[in-house]
């Protein structure tokens, strides 16, 4: 049995150790917005937060999260609020909305630790993350967006 | 009657007689479903293709829901569509909601009679049923209110979700008329708006699914789960054509979690509780194969072979004046081969499909672009009508063509798995299994000659195109093949618009074993990227602007002309760069819609391209959703830039040599330069708008590197140390 929590609640799941953390949360947990990719850390569509760090649950075994806090897209807010979901709805980013989660949630870690970002620290932060559709312009925009909306006090 | 869509078991709309269809009923939310004919769709001696269509619901609290027949895989249509509905309607935006189809004729595109995503028609092909729907739907809640009031019908207007009677100033809401509206016939004929009074259509509304994409609710086919469902893993033959000879699953079935190792005609599928425990399966099957023909395919002998095809009389798809007799007049001439790869379609959602069938029916769940065919299929092997088959078409995380499969492969796979599974299960493809899989873009071989005049102007064009036929072999081929020649193997070609006095172009197709498909954007993808890096090799050997030559050349081609002028405008064709820096342009016509780019690029001392700006100009006609279109046009130029860059399929030994991300690589947000979209308005008919973006990315690109570096790209994908 492995322990750990996710957006908060703990859970027990007893699986193989091996068992890549992506699939503990899309199959056991039912959290389906982490999104299965490539399987090599490649794509980035399986990015969660594990402790506030980016994470690519597709190569990461589930006993990485032991004891720890995960955060998936479905964690990031509840109600759509995060200023990433905000400023993605408003610039209207998503295209297929396959990769989306993991764009969110790899921004989400730059803003943590950039409030401020220039595109080089966006391009740098997201270069992991592939959008197949080519929604990179509108990302940017989007993460920029999302900065001035925290800067202004809608942050979290 | 809405049990049609709120049910999750299969076959309800597939089973209800069609006249039900006609039929207006209170639905069991005491809602209105509205179908109705399609007055002037078709002619009148077709009248047994004159379906009735069923596309809005409108519930008693107000809701506007859309029913959307093609399929959303990032282009809109779970917007575009309801935009076009509710604007006839005269609905309140903020209360329209969209629904995917089930599986039913009444939902076949309109111009291909079946259920299908594709082409880049989905907007413009179902615009006038769209709109009729919406106005059906209005003039029934108008009559529904009028009859309330006893007024005339023609005293009452509507407006954002409301009927009003301005003389009594009453109004009524579409929910409060919508059980009355639902006890009425629907109109034979209705009255459309005059565009002028569009309130939607035109304005970049945003999209409806934005919230579900956001927020990881969004529901994928890879997401879907039905109770009881098992997962399965499939090892298929390395090489295509390839047969199973033995296997042994001692390994595999010693894998806790798998439940089942099966045979199915594609190989030999591990079922287990989960997808990891399937994969760990899968991969400890020993497997021996009869590899086939194809064991010894590798793509440099392919090469050679359509090299020799090239110098063949090929089938002529094109022939003005004579190109042969003309090359000996030529001042001066040039000869060129051009090659592109076999390519991926690299959807970000590997392929998958869930299937729970059972002895009087059959339940797909899959993003799929090919209903229509795909449910024949399905039937097909588990021995039901296609009407006991219905498919749930989730979102599509990509699609690209992928899947729109007259093969059906990756939906008859997973019923065969599932009649040997006796369970629900799910077939997940990893990202190799989905780039192993076939069904590419066909790599292809240009072989061209041409010539200019004294005074540098082009006089010949002689171009021999060898590849293989995507329609080739499949129900397609009777309606796309003609005179042996696959229209799609040489659009853009065929056509030219270059006014050129000598110009032939002939096809050879090519017979590989290597399965082959449409490829965002077919066989503009390839055709454009020679097209318009040749012109420009023949501007450059007849000294003329790149830009210059060719807007001489389109005089008689405005649409063409005026993107190709609008996009080196706002470029800034001609003005002076930083250093390094020099601009390509292309122009190409494709799906019914124009599109120029110009890119500006620089190269440095170690060969690295950097593509710092493309300006694109497009011209779809009358259009829907500028936001929309604009998302599709920078999302095409990155397609395009990825193939152009990156990627490439090769064989050895019959065997793909690439896998995934690692050696098949996607252009990544640091590489993306700045795109312009500059939208042309006018009132022409309406082309479509997910693939046209593609087809110059490439030859802007390879044109620019030609303008900094003297060096001239005719492979894809570029490296500069072939450029010659």
């Amino acid at each position: 049995m492995i322990s750990f929590s996710v957006n908060k609640r703990r859970v027990n799941v007893d699986v193989d150790p091996s068992t890549p953390l992506l699939w503990v949360l899309r199959e056991n947990l039912e959290l389906t917005g982490t999104k299965y990719g490539c399987g090599m850390a490649q794509c980035g569509a399986c990015t969660v937060h594990i402790d506030g760090q980016a994470l690519r649950s597709c190569v990461a075994p589930v006993t990485r999260a032991a004891g720890k806090e995960v955060t998936t897209i479905e964690g990031l807010s509840p109600d759509l609020s995060h200023p990433l979901q905000r400023a993605w709805l408003e610039i209207d980013v998503p295209q297929c909305g396959y990769c989306q989660s993991g764009q969110i949630m790899s921004a989400a870690v730059l803003l943590k630790e950039i409030p401020n970002p220039t595109d080089e620290d966006i391009d740098q932060a997201l270069t992991g993350n592939i959008c197949r559709c080519g929604t990179y312009p509108r990302i940017r925009r989007a993460v920029h967006r999302a900065a001035e909306m925290m800067a202004k006090g809608g942050g979290r | 009657m809405n049990v049609l869509r709120e049910s999750p078991k299969p076959s309800v709309a597939g089973e209800m007689p069609r006249r039900d269809f006609l039929k207006l009923s209170v639905a069991a939310s005491g809602g209105l479903l509205i179908g109705f004919y399609l007055p002037g769709m078709q002619p009148v001696a077709q009248a047994a293709t004159f379906a009735p269509n069923a596309f809005v619901r409108i519930g008693t609290d107000d809701s506007v829901t859309v029913i959307v027949n093609h399929s959303e895989m990032g282009q809109g249509v779970f917007t575009a569509l309801p935009m076009i509905l509710a604007d006839e309607l005269d609905a309140d935006w903020t209360k329209v909601r969209f629904e995917p189809a089930p599986v039913d004729p009444v939902y076949n595109h309109p111009v291909f009679h079946m259920q299908m995503t594709g082409g880049s028609t989905s907007t413009w092909s179902s615009f006038d049923q769209f709109r009729q729907a919406g106005a059906a739907a209005r003039a029934m809640l108008i009559t529904a209110a009028a009859q309330r009031w006893n007024v005339d019908a023609a005293s009452c207007r509507t407006e954002n979700g409301t009927v009003i009677h301005s003389a009594s100033n009453r109004r009524l809401s579409y929910g409060q008329l919508a059980e009355s509206a639902a006890r009425l016939t629907p109109p034979q004929q209705v009255t459309l708006k005059d565009p002028k009074d569009f309130k939607l259509i035109g304005k970049p509304l945003k999209r409806l699914d934005t919230p579900e994409k956001t927020n990881g609710k969004g529901i994928f086919g890879i997401d879907v789960k039905v109770p009881g469902m098992l997962t399965a893993v499939v090892a298929r033959s390395p090489v295509f054509g390839g047969k199973l000879k033995s296997v042994n699953a001692d390994k595999a079935k010693a894998v806790k979690g798998v439940r089942k190792v099966v045979e199915v005609p594609s190989g030999v599928a591990v079922i287990a509780d989960g997808f990891w425990a399937a994969k760990r399966g899968r991969d400890a099957l020993q497997i021996e194969w009869d590899e086939g023909p194809m064991a010894d395919f590798n793509t440099k002998s392919q090469r050679e072979q359509y090299a020799e095809l090239a110098k063949q009389p090929g089938l002529s798809a094109r022939k003005e004046g004579d190109a042969s007799g003309a090359i000996g007049s030529a001042a001066k001439k040039i000869e060129a081969v051009y090659e592109v790869p076999y390519l991926s379609h690299a959807m970000m959602e590997p392929l998958n499909c869930a299937v729970d069938l059972r002895a009087d029916g059959c339940e797909i769940w899959t993003g799929t672009q090919f209903q229509t065919v795909d449910r024949m299929s399905a039937a097909g092997i588990a021995g039901l009508k296609p009407e006991q088959v219905q498919i749930h078409t989730t979102l599509l995380g990509g699609g690209f063509g992928r899947r729109a499969n007259p093969a059906s492969d990756f939906v008859s796979e997973a019923v065969h798995v599932a009649k040997a599974a006796g369970a629900p299960v799910k077939v997940i493809w990893t990202r190799e299994d989905d780039m192993h899989g076939g069904y590419y873009r066909p790599m292809y071989y240009h072989s061209l000659i041409g010539g200019v005049d004294a005074d540098g102007n082009p006089l010949v064009w002689s171009h021999h195109v060898v590849g293989q036929s995507i329609v080739a072999g499949t129900l397609f081929e009777s309606v796309i093949v003609k005179n042996g020649i696959d229209g799609t193997s040489v659009e853009g070609l065929d056509d030219i618009p270059y006014a050129i006095p000598n110009l032939s172009v002939q096809y050879h197709p090519a017979k590989v074993g290597v399965p082959v498909l449409w490829w965002r954007s077919v066989g503009h993808s390839h055709n454009a990227f020679v097209k318009e890096s040749f012109i420009d090799e023949l501007a450059v050997l007849g000294g003329k602007d790149p830009f210059e030559l060719r807007r001489r050349l389109l005089a008689k081609s405005p649409r063409d002309l005026g993107v190709l002028e609008l996009a080196a405008e706002k470029a800034g064709w001609g003005k002076p760069l930083p250093a390094g820096r020099a601009r390509g342009i292309a122009v190409h016509a494709s799906f019914e819609s124009y599109t120029a780019q110009v890119a500006e690029a620089s190269v440095d001392s170690g060969g690295k391209v950097r593509v710092h700006r493309v300006v694109c100009a497009v011209d779809c006609g009358r259009y829907v959703n500028p936001g929309i279109i604009e998302a599709q046009v920078q999302g095409a130029v990155i397609f395009g830039l990825t193939a152009a860059f990156y990627d490439e399929l090769t064989f050895e030994k019959g065997r793909i040599q690439q896998s995934n991300f690692h050696d098949y690589p996607m252009l990544r947000i640091n590489e993306t330069p700045e795109i312009e979209v500059h939208i042309v308005k006018n009132n022409e008919k309406s082309g479509g708008i997910g693939e046209p973006g593609v087809p110059c990315a490439a030859p802007a690109v390879a044109n620019a590197i030609f303008a900094a570096t003297g060096k001239r790209i005719r492979k894809l994908p570029i490296r500069m140390s072939e450029a010659v």
